[in-house]
């Protein structure tokens, strides 16, 4: 997939015609251009970026040192770490967080699990119609989430939802109570989740295979080597590099997306059961308004998801493919 | 036979996940044509009994949705024009250029999809006030494009990472700036990840709806999503709006995809496929 751009690169630098020999005399010395190059690159990105991350993050690291609340949203002052505390100190908090892992290790999984697994059904030569297959596949990441997830929250209904109509008709079973049940509200946003993270994992895989030269296959085959051996010994250590900044970054989104389960479980239904960290943030401070104690929930997720990707990232040596 | 039963499988595993894939969204359309005293229904049909365009009719002649699609394509937009030019010349410099802080740039930027965005929320509120940008699309554009440029940056530098440097040194003897080199050289190379970059940052903003909601506050001014969630309020009486309205907002992403898909496979890179 990289030859053939490659090429046609070759040619064109050949045949660049710059409109002069000497780079324009301006004063400056070469590393000082280089300087002002580098910040004219970078400068923009920067400033907004920390303008719009850097100073809110600044902003809630005080505010979770803080005591602010509804009533004292006017005049909080600082008071120490007592919401981290008070974070830690509450049941609930370790509850949520088991959800929450539960949420983003089996979402990963059958993300990851099912994108693999079609596009290596995909990349088979002998498919016919790849596009066409690669387009509906593609249609769960297309379609806006906030549309989809509503759509699913439809489907799980108990009386009319095709969910449940579709289980009766093929396998007479009766209707479950996705919505009403803390245990089928969390299985519905958990279904609906996996449905709209596969095909980002897909396209990746893809373009992961693309790169595997075609010769270790033809090789495995002069070995008699099976479908499941050569998955095993060419193309999972092959497509290990392009997966894993991948996986990174989609278990810190699967992680932090409150779109689904919020529109789901309609905000925690039932009874308030169906939360993972950030929806329960989200809770804390937007409907108990207890804001320092959600600031400090959402340090504890950032610490959280920071351990994680240094270990994970460590582990899998795969610091250099992502930096 | 084994090999007929390979092939059979894999087209039988293409089609059950195709169905998945696709029968959520057959089921918008369905809605959005059902007639309103319809709207419950246990028929798994894809076309209604009575089915009828009078949500469409209603939708894009009673209601502001034509105004709002404008807003949104204006905001996104923009978006996307500052995002590509950011994200291009940001991933160059950080796959290119060794420089002190470019390993902190780098984690940094995995570094900000770590936080809950709903307590960034807050403090951007306070500050849009201060600026008197409530209500303003300068506020938003700015936080779209910031939110995208993360990603869109990783994944710009990690395209440029699969393009040789040699090819700028050519360039470069032959006596361009270093400006030439990457925006006539290395620039045109990119084009994939370019087209990438660019949807994500269309989607980003196309797609938003909680950071709208807080700024917007003028019904004149409001994107889609906004918009389309005001019929979702009054779930019984305007479902059918509401998926007539989702279908035609996912049709411009959903069109987009498509014709892009080919760029999709060959563009995003993440960093990892080194030449």
């Amino acid at each position: 997939m990289l030859s053939a751009p490659t090429d046609a690169a070759g040619v064109e630098a050949a045949t660049l015609a710059p409109t002069g020999g000497e780079p324009p005399k301006t004063g400056l010395s070469e590393t000082a251009r280089q300087r002002l190059f580098l910040l004219f690159l970078l400068g923009p990105t920067a400033v907004i970026v920390l303008a719009v991350v850097a100073f809110p993050f600044i902003y809630n690291v005080a505010l979770s040192l803080s005591n602010a609340n509804i009533y004292t949203l006017r005049d909080w002052e600082i008071v120490g770490l007592g919401q981290y505390g008070s974070v830690l100190a509450e049941p609930a908090f370790w509850t949520v967080f088991l959800k929450t892992v539960v949420w983003t290790v089996v979402n990963v999984a059958l993300h990851v699990g099912i994108g693999v697994f079609l596009a290596v059904i995909l990349h088979q030569k002998f498919i016919a119609g790849k596009p066409a297959w690669r387009v509906l596949l593609i249609l769960p990441w297309a379609v806006p989430q906030y549309i989809t997830a509503l759509t699913w929250r439809g489907m799980f209904n108990f009386e009319y939802g095709a969910v449940n109509l579709f289980l009766n008709r093929l396998f007479s079973a009766d209707p479950v109570a996705w919505l009403t049940d803390p245990t089928g509200a969390f299985a519905a946003a958990i279904i609906t989740n996996a449905w709209l993270g596969f095909p980002f994992m897909m396209v990746i895989a893809l373009g992961g295979l693309q790169s595997i030269p075609g010769e270790l296959y033809e090789a495995a085959d002069v070995d008699g080597a099976s479908a499941w051996v050569k998955f095993r010994r060419i193309t999972a250590p092959l497509l290990k590099p392009v997966m894993i900044p991948a996986i990174t970054l989609g278990t810190v989104w699967t992680f932090n997306n409150i779109n689904v389960i919020w529109l789901v479980s309609n905000g925690g239904e039932p009874n308030e059961q169906t939360h993972i960290l950030v929806s329960y943030v989200y809770e804390a401070a937007f409907s108990m308004y207890r804001f320092g104690w959600a600031a400090a929930l959402s340090m504890v997720i950032f610490g959280i998801l920071f351990a994680f990707t240094q270990a994970f990232l460590n582990r899998t040596n795969a610091t250099e493919s992502v930096y | 036979m084994n090999r007929f039963l390979g092939r059979f499988g894999s087209y039988a595993a293409l089609a059950l996940f195709a169905f998945i894939a696709v029968y959520p969204v057959t089921r918008i359309l369905t809605i959005s044509l059902r007639p309103g005293d319809q709207l419950l229904s246990r028929s798994l049909a894809l076309i209604p009994d009575g089915a009828t365009l009078d949500n469409y009719r209603v939708l894009l002649g009673e209601t502001d949705f034509l105004r709002w699609l404008g807003n949104s394509l204006l905001v996104s937009l923009v978006v996307t024009i500052t995002g590509v030019a950011m994200a291009s010349t940001a991933g160059y410099a950080l796959s290119r250029h060794r420089f002190r802080g470019r390993k902190a740039a780098l984690s940094g930027i995995l570094v900000t999809q770590m936080f809950p965005a709903t307590m960034l929320l807050l403090p951007l509120y306070i500050v849009l006030i201060q600026l008197g940008l409530i209500n303003s699309y300068i506020g938003i554009v700015v936080i779209y494009t910031a939110t995208a440029l993360p990603f869109c940056v990783w994944q710009m530098k990690g395209y440029y990472d699969t393009i040789p440097a040699s090819l700028e040194e050519a360039a470069r003897i032959d006596g361009a700036t270093p400006w030439q080199a990457f925006y006539k050289v290395i620039l045109p190379l990119a084009a994939p990840a370019l087209v990438i970059t660019a949807l994500f940052s269309f989607m980003s903003a196309w797609n938003e709806y909680v950071v709208a909601a807080v700024v917007l506050q003028d019904t004149e001014l409001f994107t889609l999503p906004v918009g389309l969630k005001g019929f979702q309020a009054s779930m019984s009486t305007q479902w059918g709006l509401y998926a007539a309205g989702s279908l035609l907002v996912s049709i411009p992403v959903v069109v987009l995809f498509l014709v892009l898909s080919r760029y999709l496979i060959s563009g995003l890179t993440l960093g990892a496929v080194k030449g």
